[in-house]
């Protein structure tokens, strides 16, 4: 069987740590930072290996600083 | 047992599904954070990377928020002055009849200052696309009360709210425009979640493809949010915007290939 595995990069000195990818994201993978970035921003980031690579925050990211990648991996039963 | 994958694995260019398009300078842009604006100037520039355009393609950059636009878009850009975009427009698009020409205009440049411009080149049926960002305020003055803010809505120049009997009503632009011959294409978006982000594309893509057809404007608005001018966060002002927004600019096209869609 075939699953779907994602992972997200997120520019972290273009995020302005406006939390609209957070809400958007359906398996909850994206989490604030505790620390900040170069402007002083808590920036977005991974917090779990849940991502599928929908591409949902990358789209809503009003500063495009999210970068999608997704790839097939094969599952033994 | 299923294998561990590091991330290395997922990140190779092969996996690549989703980046900032190139066609967007590589710049931070200068918009707050969680505004609207940013994700209208990428869909855009997808649209025109997709069409294969970017060389044909002349925009036009209002004054307001996105006066700036022409350094973070990489296509050939023009500055109107306040509220002329669209008879700049015009002017392009006459002497350049085979380019793609649009106007990229806020609610305080395309409804207040620009309302004859705008209305005048939707009137004539010029054949350029507008892209009309409604935030119903003034937001890079210092929130004002804009011709879109909705009644009761507050504002730095409307503290107790929008007084219809003194302030008169907000004005919807679309609607007022659909109505006119001039007009090929009017559809109303916005950016707040990723169903509307695909949405508002397809829109903008209909507006692009519909300059090859010469047969009117059209005239893509997108309702967006202004959080530092409505003194919220991101999160708080997308959700305020669906309750409160909304209602007043219902979303969905108003104008398809030039038959107005009756509501039901």
């Amino acid at each position: 069987m075939a699953k779907v595995v994602g992972d997200i990069a997120v520019n972290i000195e273009r995020c302005k740590g406006c939390e609209v990818c957070v809400g958007v994201c359906p398996q909850q993978v994206i989490g604030m930072s505790v620390e900040v970035n170069g402007k002083g921003y808590h920036y977005a980031g991974p917090v779990n290996d849940k991502c599928t690579g929908c591409e949902n925050c990358a789209l809503v990211c009003p500063d495009g600083c999210i970068t999608v990648y997704r790839m097939k991996v094969e599952v033994e039963q | 047992m299923e294998k561990t994958i590091n991330k290395e694995q997922i990140r190779k260019p092969e996996n690549l599904v989703y980046r900032r398009t190139p066609l967007l300078v590589d710049v931070p842009l200068s918009y707050c954070p969680g505004c609207g604006h940013g994700t209208a100037h990428r869909m855009i520039m997808e649209v025109i990377e997709e069409m294969g355009i970017q060389q044909d393609t002349i925009g036009i950059a209002p004054v307001g928020c996105s006066v700036l636009a022409y350094d973070f878009l990489d296509i050939d850009m023009q500055q109107a002055a306040h509220g002329r975009a669209p008879a700049l427009a015009t002017a392009i698009k006459r002497l350049w009849p085979d380019k793609f020409v649009f106007t990229y205009q806020g609610d305080g440049d395309l409804a207040a200052i620009g309302t004859a411009e705008t209305i005048h080149a939707c009137n004539r049926g010029e054949h350029f696309t507008m892209i009309f960002v409604n935030n119903g305020i003034y937001g890079m003055t210092g929130g004002q009360m804009a011709p879109t803010t909705l009644p009761h809505m507050r504002s730095s120049t409307s503290p107790y709210g929008r007084d219809v009997e003194i302030m008169g009503f907000p004005l919807k632009m679309t609607e007022l425009i659909t109505h006119l011959p001039g007009t090929y294409y009017v559809t109303r978006q916005s950016v707040h979640t990723p169903a509307n982000v695909r949405k508002t594309k397809k829109a903008i893509r209909k507006a692009f493809e519909n300059q090859k057809l010469k047969k009117g404007i059209s005239f893509v608005e997108i309702v967006s949010n202004c959080n530092s001018g409505w003194k919220m966060n991101a999160v708080q002002a997308n959700k305020w915007m669906e309750e409160n927004m909304f209602p007043f600019y219902p979303l969905g096209d108003l104008k398809v290939d030039g038959q107005i869609v009756e509501k039901k």
